[in-house]
């Protein structure tokens, strides 16, 4: 096989991009998965996408609209969710669809050409920037920094945030730092995986993680190995059959996903559980 | 400041949006009391215990935790020196957590950002998973405990803190009658060994009299009533506390009825 393409400068760039993404991204998403957070994650990447529509409109840097659109859903479900206001399920439905639906008003509303708006839709990572890359870098190692730093804080705050509040820590301002990294990874992805399928590469990797490991510093570390290890499957696939990027990657960690699940040493206590529920059902009867 | 008035609460009024959960409470306790608080659903027992620990926000009145008032801002402070006990939640089966690092939680705000746990902080969270009956299990995943193992658990954690102040929101409510006995004298035990200050919220009115010095009570947030369990635990003052007629706590709870005497 002809190696010669990883010295090209675009394939280089591409390659960073996936690691860089792929463990800002997934490092996200092991918050996303123990706090929970599913439907803020989901909304929050998708008003980054209509955000960065938005962007296109009026002639402001998408990456700069794409941030604060994800930070106002944010700001404006997390309370909500907080004070339990809100049904998870119905909200993820009226968000979803609201952002998609501003999306593609946006996308409408333009006058110009689609292809960069479509570009944010589903990425494009082999024609990413040298200046993306370095926003990347930049927000993958404040993701990770700021994980190691304060991690005692961070494993109290996602097994029980009453209980992390009742032992004296600022586990609400926790919870809001981990939704504005969650702001700043979707934005930073966005170019390179697209704005419909960030959230899956968000979420897969922490999924699967969560399926092997009962250490939390494991979970993170093999959330982001799975995180690089989809990004740079999916690049392979999406170079050599001419694929989109963003769809190959996203599919790569689903099937890492699905692969954890079938293999979970976890499965077996979900079976025993399950069997000690329906005991319990049988005695009370 | 009193020193051996360890909880001073005066004329507290909490409110969550409409609803007002406190009108108006006083209540001291004094060091090394074990205190008992029983009431119907709503009556404000839970809102009384965040007042002490600072999680609730007064609107009027003033609060007095281990000789310092209770205020914007310090609340963390004071929270790593109140131990903080709740009912039992779910927690998922697969929380990639064990045991021993959930009691480590109970010194993470003791420790302060950026330190971490030292050798000297791991002994401590043994030693109180020791006195909790856990060692055995304390590499365990904390997803796969009974519920009883779960509350012992809490209890640790809360120990691992070395509070002054041991507060107990209903720490009992849906485990079985041999663990709910199992946790009270527990709890028991550890308020004399370590010379803790206690507030105690239960339904469990049977198990009052032997483990709480001082039962009160509350309803519509207020309290309604104050004493030794032997003067307040009576069909009387159950009937006006949970609204029955005299009649059908008699029936309910013989043994209360005779007790009064």
């Amino acid at each position: 096989m002809d190696l010669s393409i990883f010295g090209y400068q675009f394939m280089q760039n591409a390659m960073l991009a996936a690691f860089l993404g792929g463990i800002a991204c997934s490092t996200i998403g092991v918050f996303v998965v123990l706090l929970h957070m599913s439907f803020i994650g989901v909304a929050m990447s998708h008003a980054a996408f209509a955000g960065a529509l938005f962007g296109l409109l009026v002639g402001i840097n998408p990456l700069i609209t794409a941030f604060a659109f994800s930070l106002i859903a944010a700001l404006v479900i997390g309370p909500l969710a907080d004070r339990g206001e809100l049904n998870p399920e119905t909200s993820l439905g009226v968000i979803f669809s609201l952002m998609l639906g501003l999306a593609f008003l946006f996308m409408g509303l333009n006058p110009g050409t689609k292809s960069s708006a479509l570009e944010l839709l589903w990425g494009s990572i082999l024609t990413v920037t040298h200046s993306n890359v370095m926003l990347l870098a930049v927000v993958a190692i404040i993701v990770v920094g700021l994980v190691i730093a304060f991690f005692k804080e961070i494993q109290a705050t996602v097994f029980n945030r009453n209980i992390a509040l009742a032992v004296g820590l600022p586990s609400t301002a926790i919870f809001y730092g981990v939704l504005f990294l969650t702001g700043a990874t979707v934005t930073a992805s966005l170019r390179s995986i697209g704005g419909l399928l960030i959230f899956s590469l968000i979420l897969n990797p922490a999924a699967a993680a969560y399926q092997l490991t009962y250490n939390m510093k494991k979970m993170f570390l093999l959330a982001a190995i799975f995180g690089v290890l989809s990004g740079w499957t999916g690049l392979f696939f999406s170079y050599v059959f001419n694929l989109p990027s963003g769809a190959t990657i996203v599919v790569t960690s689903s099937v890492i996903f699905m692969l954890s699940a079938l293999f979970s040493p976890k499965r077996k206590v979900r079976k025993w559980l399950a069997k000690s529920v329906a005991n319990d059902s049988e005695t009370e009867k | 400041m009193n020193g051996n008035i360890p909880i001073e609460i005066e004329n507290a009024v909490v409110s969550y949006r409409e609803d007002v959960a406190l009108r108006g409470v006083s209540l001291k306790v004094g060091a090394g009391e074990f205190v008992g608080v029983i009431g119907p659903n709503g009556a404000g027992k839970t809102t009384l215990l965040t007042v002490v620990n600072g999680l609730g926000k007064l609107v009027s009145g003033r609060v007095m935790v281990l000789g310092k008032p209770v205020v914007d801002g310090g609340r963390h402070e004071l929270r790593r020196r109140v131990g903080y006990v709740a009912q039992i939640e779910n927690i998922d089966p697969r929380m990639p957590m064990s045991v021993r690092e959930v009691v480590m939680v109970g010194r993470y705000g003791l420790l302060g950002l950026f330190h971490r746990p030292g050798k000297h902080d791991w002994a401590i969270v043994d030693e109180t998973l020791e006195m909790v009956g856990m060692t055995h299990l304390a590499s365990r995943p904390i997803g796969h405990l009974s519920g009883g193992e779960q509350q012992r658990v809490s209890i640790a954690r809360c120990l691992a803190q070395e509070p002054k102040l041991f507060l107990l929101d209903e720490p009992t409510a849906s485990l079985d009658w041999k663990a709910q006995t199992e946790i009270l004298e527990l709890v028991k035990r550890i308020h004399n060994e370590r010379h803790l200050t206690t507030l105690f919220v239960t339904h469990d009115l049977d198990a009052l009299p032997h483990t709480c010095d001082r039962v009160v009570l509350m309803k519509d947030g207020l309290i309604i009533g104050d004493g030794t369990p032997d003067e307040l635990i009576s069909a009387e003052s159950l009937s006006r506390l949970y609204n029955l007629p005299l009649s059908v706590v008699e029936e309910r709870h013989p043994h209360i009825h005779m007790r009064k005497s």
